[in-house]
């Protein structure tokens, strides 16, 4: 199925700076239990948000604010742990369109996008801005590759490659590429048997 | 590989070995249902149920699911791998088990190969000289559909262990030693090979275990090169080819090895002879020390924030923090050289009063083997729990979990906030310190309860 396509992104920031935010943080184990993707923004970091009896937190992502904005700027090696996919999907159902840290764990990472989550890592010092100026509104230009900072702070290029920018911008997802190889994977097979 | 990559394209890369599990499988069926794709080769993948069962058994012969949602997934898995023609290890498989213990012992994971699983402990089956990787759900979609998965090529890092470890050090301490030793973000975008002598003197579960917990590293892939210890593990294997037919795959096996000259990215080195019994006081997996130290003084914000969750003090000894829970189990440690060590410890000793210790096997094999040598026996004589194969209180979703505040030692993988349990504390360590942790109830090695290897 197509994701939602991805091209400039314009949005005030969540900024959560703990570094080793892992996926046990971003959804529980215990909210794995689903066998569908939807309607998991409501778990999104529910340990943070929620207290035992249910009622929330004071945790800034429950406030109107943080569930406006569509960029989170995180701490060193965000999404580490586990390959749920339920992390993405949670993040993207809370309203989540980007994630920027200065390193962000492979499985996430790729996870996030085969969902249309761009995930970018940024150099230091951009970083660094963004966790001294949280709720900045910057912009996501993923055609540039660029973060725009507003007040002086400047604009940063970051790296993504060609194919998962292009996926991204134009909402494609990866089964159609691999599905069009199906020859050549019918005469890989044969040169395996 | 059917294509390789280019700065256009990742490589289109084709998977030996497919193994699902019910917990990230159902909405990759979902997707291939919605367009109408078949799964291309039901005969490369294999299935089993671990993540969402219960370890116990009512006296009714029923599973006591933690919720309807959770016996629905299981459902859910076995109606679509019936629907699709794939070979599962359900309830009624003598094979059934943790997904990374069920692969190698029914000998479905063999040298060479590419090994993929939505679960990012599928690291495990690099013991094995496989390239072997966690996959998300989208993924685990294509592979059913494709039989392949797009991906560039990981940088490479290799973990030079030399000289002989000491006789308390175990492979959990030495894969603790090295996750601290790089970080648990230092190997992100590599995959690692491990080298030296002290992979090579390891046994087979062993090096699943040091394999298992590369993804702590933030590797999503760790390897060791077949030998002859790998070939004897193999042999007579439900699915590996005997005779002849074994002897020339085997030849080829041994062929798998890196050049002696093979350039890595990175190159680490420890020295086996540094290398203590270690624990984990922190919350993740990097932050591990040898059991015998002092705590470290937290030197920024998260650590504090990490020591103050652990309710430990900086600079005071570990060794000696009362314990509430013990868990031996998971993909990490829940094979046959675990529970003998565990039971070594415990034979002939009693489980510290108000403290609750679980055993978990990790496959209806290895509960079996077990049973035949006693060791339930052992555990059950000493206060623990003997219970029935699956994934329990390693990730807890399954009902097996801890309180709040509680203090687990567990030989598990993970030690973040919650994973056991909300407020849930985890002091990772390998099978021997966690049941001297539950002999002694409180943080104790092996030694410190009179057990001399």
């Amino acid at each position: 199925m197509s994701i939602k396509p991805l091209k400039t992104v314009t949005s005030k920031t969540i900024t959560l700076p703990a570094a080793n935010i892992d996926t046990d943080q971003i959804i529980p184990a215990r909210f794995l239990t689903v066998t569908t993707k939807n309607g998991l923004g409501k778990h999104a970091f529910n340990d943070w948000r929620y207290n035992d009896d249910g009622s929330e937190t004071d945790h800034a992502l429950n406030g109107d604010f943080a569930k406006a904005c569509q960029i989170i700027v995180a701490g060193h090696n965000f999404g580490c742990g586990s390959s749920r996919e339920h992390a993405p999907w949670a993040l993207t159902d809370y309203g989540i369109r980007v994630v920027i840290s200065t390193e962000i764990a492979d499985i996430f990472r790729g996870n996030a996008l085969k969902n249309g989550l761009l995930p970018i890592i940024i150099e230091k010092s951009a970083h660094q801005w963004l966790l001294d100026h949280p709720g900045e509104e910057i912009t996501i230009d993923l055609e540039r590759a660029e973060v725009r900072l507003p007040k002086n702070g400047g604009t940063y290029s970051f790296n993504i490659d060609a194919f998962s920018r292009h996926c991204l911008m134009e909402g494609v997802d990866e089964m159609g590429y691999l599905s069009a190889q199906d020859d050549a994977i019918s005469q890989f097979e044969k040169t395996r048997a | 590989m059917v294509t390789a990559e280019t700065a256009d394209h990742p490589a289109t890369l084709y998977i030996d070995l497919h193994l699902i599990h019910e917990v990230t499988s159902p909405q990759a069926f979902t997707e291939l249902e919605q367009r109408g794709l078949p799964v291309r080769r039901p005969d490369k993948t294999l299935a089993t149920i671990d993540h969402s069962t219960p370890t116990i058994i009512n006296d009714d012969g029923s599973r006591p699911f933690i919720t309807e949602q959770a016996k629905f997934q299981v459902e859910q898995l076995l109606l679509n791998t019936a629907k699709h023609g794939i070979t599962t290890h359900s309830w009624d498989s003598p094979a059934r088990g943790i997904v990374h213990v069920m692969g190698p012992e029914v000998g479905a994971t063999q040298p060479g190969m590419t090994v993929v699983c939505g679960d990012s402990h599928t690291s495990t089956h690099g013991a094995f000289g496989c390239l072997a990787f966690g996959i998300g759900t989208t993924q685990v979609g294509h592979v059913l559909a494709t039989q392949c998965l797009l991906m560039r090529k990981p940088k490479s890092m290799v973990i030079w262990v030399d000289g002989d470890i000491g006789d308390d050090v175990t492979a959990k301490d030495i894969i603790l030693a090295i996750i601290a030793k790089i970080g648990v973000g230092g190997g992100t975008g590599h995959t690692l090979e491990y080298r030296g002598k002290c992979f090579d003197a390891m046994s087979m579960d062993e090096r699943m275990t040091v394999c298992n917990m590369s993804i702590e590293a933030g590797a999503r892939a760790g390897m060791i090169a077949p030998d002859a210890t790998t070939v004897e593990y193999l042999r007579g294997r439900e699915r590996v080819p005997s005779g002849e037919e074994f002897e020339t795959l085997a030849a080829d096996w041994l062929t798998l090895t890196s050049d002696e000259s093979c350039h890595y990215d990175r190159e680490v080195r420890l020295k086996a002879q540094d290398i203590t019994p270690m624990v984990t006081y922190g919350t993740h997996p990097g932050m591990a020390m040898p059991i015998a130290a002092n705590v470290p003084i937290a030197s920024d914000e998260a650590e504090q924030k990490a020591l103050a969750y652990m309710q430990l003090t900086g600079g005071k000894p570990i060794a000696g923090v009362s314990v509430d829970r013990v868990f031996i189990g998971s993909c990490t440690n829940s094979r046959m050289d675990d529970l003998r060590a565990a039971a070594a410890v415990m034979d002939g000793r009693t489980v510290k009063g108000g403290l609750i210790a679980i055993v978990v096997p990790g496959s209806e094999a290895i509960k079996k083997q077990a049973e035949a040598e006693g060791l339930d026996i052992i555990f059950e004589a000493a206060g623990a729990q003997w219970r029935e194969p699956g994934c329990s209180m390693c990730i807890a979703m399954n009902g097996d979990m801890a309180a709040p505040g509680e203090l687990v030692v567990s030989t598990s993988n993970r030690n973040f906030a919650g994973r056991q349990g909300p407020g849930a504390r985890t002091v990772l360590a390998s099978p021997a310190t966690a049941a001297a942790s539950a002999i002694a109830g409180v943080v104790a090695s092996a030694l410190d309860v009179g057990v001399t290897s």
